[in-house]
Parts: structure tokens; C-alpha cells; sequence
């Protein structure tokens, strides 16, 4: 079967060879080898890159995991080893499993309803033949907009005094209490962490569909009457590429990237408002001084983020089909 | 299977400030195979569109079998249409791709794998049946897009240049399978290309478009031998009709002051068409300067001018050609046209050769 040994050879390829290839639609060329007189030369080059990964990211990681197992100071006098008591306190905390059910569920539907709205206005827009232009260019503006502005934006907008969605929810005799009630402000963080993340998927999908060839979708329209069906049998599985894509950049934009929303929305709010995993972190962390607890905190987030992107590439990867 | 009908079947986008089709009439028996041919933009892949439904009808009418088609879907109108690019669903396999339209249409599942299996059977496509298009040949994919229209058992087979994108020797074992199949299934077909050599061995009639009108529609030897027009007459053969300017004084027409035969025409300019085919050298003729000569093996082409008049003339000689020679044809041969329409002018001293089978 020529087609196994098609798929055994595919495989080998990393992600981020097949997203290149698959974005930029050529065969990858092989790269130019470029041959350095001193040895050292090629190295200077990297430095640059090389010393960004490492103080920004490799030294943190290792400086979380070596205090995860430390009770620091609150002053920072000193530590005291005490090997996994840090991870089991947050383990064992009721707060700590509320916290990370709440940011499960609203990873869940930040995820779901902006791949949903992004795919669907790509679909129309798609349709869309007088003025598309300036449409597409409405739709994605949004994407401009920095997080912590969008969460301002936001709270505007669920303003307990002056926002016009509180007028709007009063109007149909709601009493919308953002930051005061946790199912509220948690409508609140996700509509504006969804409205924030709907440009990008939109744009994904725009030119995920457009490079659709017309000839299938009119061998489609021949084939198929019912347009629901055309889109599930024929489009739906040629997008599942860009879907996947999205699907894990997604995930990873709820449980990190609306911090700064989360941020805005829950700061200086009494009472118990709802936040994800990586607030808590930050939380316990630098408001209640606990670096060790939540240096544990952050670990057990790395190795669950480890885990589900691991899981996507096996379990997910396979259903979907890479021109 | 049922006949087709084209009744003042027009096209114009909006925006456009010509029609892109106009005017088109054509009467197509159940059975029949017709070729669409002209040079690319004279709308003959339009025209094929707005009888899949694929462009809307601007005015006139389509019937498929009896039925009014101009408001139907593409899948309500009982057509199969094979793509140039093939058009296969990438993602399904080739049994699936053809299978997918007759799911659609609601049909049992065992007449479904009936007709797939049967459709692989004819095109040779059973060891391929659970393979994904990327896996298989140009040739390959064609013979599924084929199948693909072969299981719906349609009232018509629409080709949009299906062939264009094969290369030269499977391009011509292609073709003659096409043809085999339509014979066989003895499903009206309507065909479009640009390639006049496929339209005159495919057709049983074609029609010759030119700037969204027909120029001319009638059987492939018809056509060659009695273009109506001098672009039909360029258009179809190889080497193009060599088009000249000429008069006819006394009742003979004049190439360059030299009689060429009689011809029952007024006195008056006329357009000469000359076929490479029905001209030889000569011991005596035209004077005629050659200027370069293509060698084809089995025959050269001569091309050279007469009175700065460019003509091709097919010789079969073995003798070296070159410099000034002189070339002969049969008054019977010529071919009269209209200097200012274009339009054939019957020529009264022209008998009709008899058709060879």
C-alpha cells in the first residue's frame, strides 16, 4: 500500500514543517547550506536568539521547578526545603480544584464559541461578493486591539453604572452584577475573551476556504443539493487542517493569553470572582507572596499543558487530512 | 438520456458592457456527441456552465430531455460534469468520490456499490478504489473524474477540457476512450476545448464559437471542407487555411495576376482560401518564394509567400525544396470568401467531394 508508506513518511515531518508546507503550499525546498570559516561564527549568530530563549524562558522554568519545592519568606530572608508539600497544598485545596474546573469550563467554552463564531462569519463572508473588502476589514480590526484594552473595552460595556449591556440585561429584567457575581463576571470574561479571539480564527478560516479550489465546490454543487450537506461532506473536511491549527492556538489563548483580561475585569472586585489557573498563579504568587506555592502552581500547569498538546497530536492529528 | 436544447441562450455579467454569450441555438439529439470548440474567450466554457447550472442564464432557454432547467440547481438538472482539473474530493477515496453523489440522491447502497463497481470495471480502476486521489496519476484521476460522472447515469455528460491537463500520447489514448464510452453508454455529451484536432475526432457535430456566436455548426468533415467563415476556415485543420487576397475578373480568380480557375463569381475582391493539403508543387503555377520549409517525416510543410502573400503548402516530395518554385491546386479546391463579411461564397464551378467511408 503505497498509501501507509505515504502516511509512515508524513509522520516523521515535524508540526511545524507540515504547517509551513501546508501554508505556504509548495514542497519545501532544501535549505541552503551555508559553509562558516571559523567554527565559532555560526554560534555568534545564534547568541542573539539563543540567549532570548534562555533568560526568558529556560531559566524561569528551571527557577519555577527549584522553588516549587521551597517555603520562601514572604520578605525573601530565606527558604526551607520541603520537597512536595507546595504541590500537595495546591492539590488539596478546594479553592485550587474549583479554580481548575472553572478554567477547564472556560477554556472549553472560549474555545468552542470562537472557533464556532469565527468559522461562521468566514462562511458568509466567504459568500459575500459587493463590498467584501471593507467587511473583512471590519471583522478583523477587532484582532488590533491589545488584550488589557479590550478587557477596558469590556468593562465599559458590563459597567455596573454605566454600561449599556447592564442597561440592555435590566431592560429584560436581569440584574447583571459584574464583578460582584460569579456566574456574571464570568459571562463577562468570556464574551469579551471570545470577542478578542473571533478575528483571529475568522481570517484562518477566510483563507483556509478560499484556497478550497472552486472546481471541487462546483463538482460539490453537481454532487450534493443540500448546501449543509456540500459544507459537512466537502468543505468542513478540507478546512480540518486550519481547524486543528486553531483549535490548539485556542485552547492555549484561554488558559494564558485573556490574563490580561481576566486581569482587568477581576482587579479591585471584592468578593469571589471566577479566574483560570494561570491568574492564580500570578495571584498567589505575587498578591499573597506565596512564591513556592505558586511556582508548584505553575509546574503542575506545564506538564497538564504538555500533556493535552500531546494528546491533540495523537489523538486528533490523525482525523485530519493534510493536502 | 434525453436530447438537450439550447434556445437564444445569451449571457452577460454584470458590469460586462458585451455579452459573453449570445444568440446561441443548438438542437441536440439523445445520443449525440457535440463539441464546443473556439479559441478561449469565445464563451464555449460559459456556455457548458449554464447548462451545468454552475452560471445563471441571463436569457433564452435550456431544456434538458423536457424539462425547463433555467431555474434548477446543479444537482436537480440529471448532468455529470467532468472538470478540467479533475475536481476530486481530496480528502475522499476513489470509491467514495464516486460514490458520493448517488448518496446524495438517496440511492440504496447496494446500487451504489453496483454501479461504483461496475464503473471500475470499465475504466480499470478496481485496484484503486480505496486509494486517495494525491496517490494516483494524472491519467488515473481523470478515469475517476470519468467514473464520477459514468455511476450517476445522467441525461448528459458535460467536458470541460478534460484532456487539457494530460500529456500528448495519453491526451490522444484518452480521447479515443472517451469516445468508446459515450458510444457505449449512448449518453448525449457535450464537450469543450480549444484543441481543434480533439474537437474534429471527438464530434459528431461541432460547433465553431467565435466572441460568444456560433460561426458555424455541422459535422466535423462539413465543417472542414465548407467553412462558413474565414475564421472557421483558420480555425479548423492543421496547417491553418492559408487566407489570401485575390480578384476575380472574367470568371476566374486572380492570385497575383495569375489565373488560378474558373469560378462563378462576379467580377469584384475576394478572399482566397487555400488548404496547405490541396496545393502541390508544380512544374508550372503559381510563382511562389519558399521560405522555409518544417519537416514532419511522413511530409514537409513549405511555407513561403506569393506577391508578399505568406500561404503553406503540403508537399510530399523528396526533392530538396528551396528559392522559387511554383504550386498548382484544383480549381475545384478553392475556397471563396467575402472580403469585407468573412462569409463563404458559394463557388458554382465547386462539386462536393465524395466522403472517403
Amino acid at each position: 500500500m503505497t498509501d501507509t508508506s505515504l502516511r509512515t513518511a508524513a509522520s516523521h515531518r515535524s508540526l511545524l514543517d507540515r504547517l509551513r508546507a501546508w501554508h505556504s503550499a509548495e514542497t519545501p525546498n532544501p535549505a541552503k547550506r551555508v559553509q562558516f570559516d571559523a567554527p565559532l561564527t555560526p554560534w555568534l549568530f545564534l547568541l542573539p536568539q539563543l540567549a532570548v530563549v534562555v533568560v526568558f524562558f529556560y531559566w524561569p522554568s528551571v527557577q519555577a521547578v527549584t522553588s516549587s519545592f521551597y517555603l520562601e519568606d514572604p520578605f525573601g530572608f530565606g527558604a526551607t526545603f520541603v520537597g512536595t508539600d507546595n504541590y500537595a497544598d495546591a492539590l488539596q485545596s478546594s479553592q485550587y480544584a474549583s479554580t481548575a474546573l472553572f478554567t477547564a469550563f472556560f477554556c472549553l467554552v472560549v474555545t468552542a464559541l470562537s472557533l464556532g463564531l469565527g468559522l461562521l462569519l468566514a462562511v458568509k463572508a466567504d459568500k459575500v461578493i459587493r463590498g467584501a473588502s471593507s467587511y473583512k476589514t471590519l471583522l478583523i480590526s477587532v484582532y488590533a486591539i491589545a488584550p488589557p484594552v479590550a478587557g477596558l473595552i469590556g468593562m465599559m460595556i458590563f459597567d455596573l453604572h454605566i454600561g449599556p449591556l447592564t442597561d440592555l440585561a435590566a431592560f429584560f429584567g436581569y440584574d447583571l452584577q459584574v464583578g460582584i457575581n460569579y456566574w456574571d463576571t464570568a459571562i463577562a470574561l468570556i464574551t469579551i475573551s471570545v470577542w478578542k479571539q473571533i478575528p483571529y480564527n475568522f481570517i484562518f478560516f477566510l483563507s483556509g476556504l478560499q484556497s478550497v479550489p472552486v472546481s471541487v465546490r462546483e463538482a460539490a454543487l453537481i454532487d450534493a443539493r443540500s448546501g449543509w450537506r456540500r459544507f459537512r461532506d466537502v468543505t468542513l473536511p478540507l478546512l480540518a487542517p486550519t481547524a486543528f491549527f486553531l483549535l490548539v492556538i485556542n485552547i492555549t489563548y484561554a488558559m494564558f493569553d485573556t490574563f490580561p483580561i481576566i486581569d482587568v475585569v477581576v482587579k479591585d472586585k471584592p468578593a469571589n470572582n471566577p479566574i483560570t489557573l494561570v491568574y492564580k498563579v500570578y495571584l498567589d504568587g505575587f498578591k499573597g507572596n506565596d512564591i513556592g506555592g505558586s511556582s508548584a502552581q505553575s509546574v503542575i500547569l506545564m506538564v497538564v499543558v504538555a500533556a493535552l498538546t500531546v494528546l491533540q497530536f495523537r489523538f486528533l492529528e490523525r482525523r485530519v487530512h493534510y493536502g | 438520456m434525453a436530447n438537450l436544447t439550447l434556445k437564444n441562450v445569451g449571457k452577460t455579467y454584470a458590469g460586462g458592457a458585451q455579452a459573453a454569450v449570445s444568440g446561441v441555438n443548438i438542437d441536440i439529439a439523445d445520443g449525440e456527441f457535440i463539441v464546443l470548440v473556439g479559441p478561449s474567450g469565445c464563451g464555449k466554457s460559459t456556455l457548458l456552465r449554464m447548462v451545468a447550472g454552475l452560471e445563471t442564464i441571463s436569457e433564452g432557454e435550456i431544456h434538458i430531455g423536457d424539462r425547463l432547467v433555467n431555474q434548477l440547481d446543479p444537482a436537480e438538472r440529471d448532468i455529470a460534469m467532468v472538470f478540467q482539473n479533475y475536481a476530486l474530493y481530496p480528502h475522499m477515496t476513489v470509491r467514495d468520490n464516486m460514490a458520493y453523489g448517488l448518496k446524495n440522491r438517496g440511492e440504496s447502497k447496494a446500487v451504489i456499490a453496483e454501479r461504483v463497481a461496475e464503473a471500475a470495471r470499465m475504466l480499470e480502476l478496481g485496484p484503486y478504489l480505496d486509494r486517495k486521489p494525491r496517490a494516483l496519476s494524472g491519467g488515473q484521476r481523470q478515469r475517476v473524474a470519468m467514473g464520477r460522472a459514468i455511476v450517476r447515469q445522467p441525461a448528459a455528460f458535460l467536458f470541460d477540457e478534460p484532456l487539457s491537463n494530460l500529456d500528448a500520447k495519453l491526451r490522444v489514448s484518452m480521447r479515443m476512450e472517451i469516445r468508446k464510452l459515450q458510444k457505449r453508454l449512448g449518453t448525449t455529451s457535450l464537450y469543450v476545448t480549444h484543441d481543434q484536432l480533439e474537437a474534429m475526432t471527438l464530434a459528431d457535430r461541432l460547433v465553431v464559437l467565435n466572441g460568444g456566436r456560433i460561426e458555424q455548426i455541422g459535422a466535423p468533415l462539413d465543417i472542414y471542407r465548407r467553412p462558413a467563415s474565414t475564421f472557421v476556415a483558420s480555425f479548423i485543420g492543421a496547417p491553418a487555411m492559408s487566407l489570401l487576397d485575390a480578384v476575380v475578373t472574367d470568371g476566374a480568380v486572380m492570385l497575383d495576376g495569375h489565373p488560378l480557375g474558373p469560378v462563378g463569381r462576379a467580377a469584384g475582391p475576394v478572399t482566397l482560401g487555400l488548404r496547405a493539403e490541396d496545393l502541390r508543387l508544380a512544374p508550372a503555377g503559381v510563382p511562389m518564394v519558399v521560405e522555409h520549409v518544417e519537416e514532419l517525416g511522413a511530409q514537409r510543410i513549405v511555407h513561403g509567400s506569393i506577391g508578399g502573400q505568406s500561404l503553406a503548402v503540403i508537399d510530399t516530395g523528396d526533392q530538396r525544396v528551396s528559392g522559387a518554385v511554383h504550386v498548382a491546386i484544383d480549381p475545384a479546391r478553392l475556397h471563396l470568401f467575402d472580403t469585407a463579411t468573412g462569409r463563404r461564397l458559394e463557388n458554382a464551378h465547386q462539386r462536393q467531394p465524395e466522403a472517403v467511408l
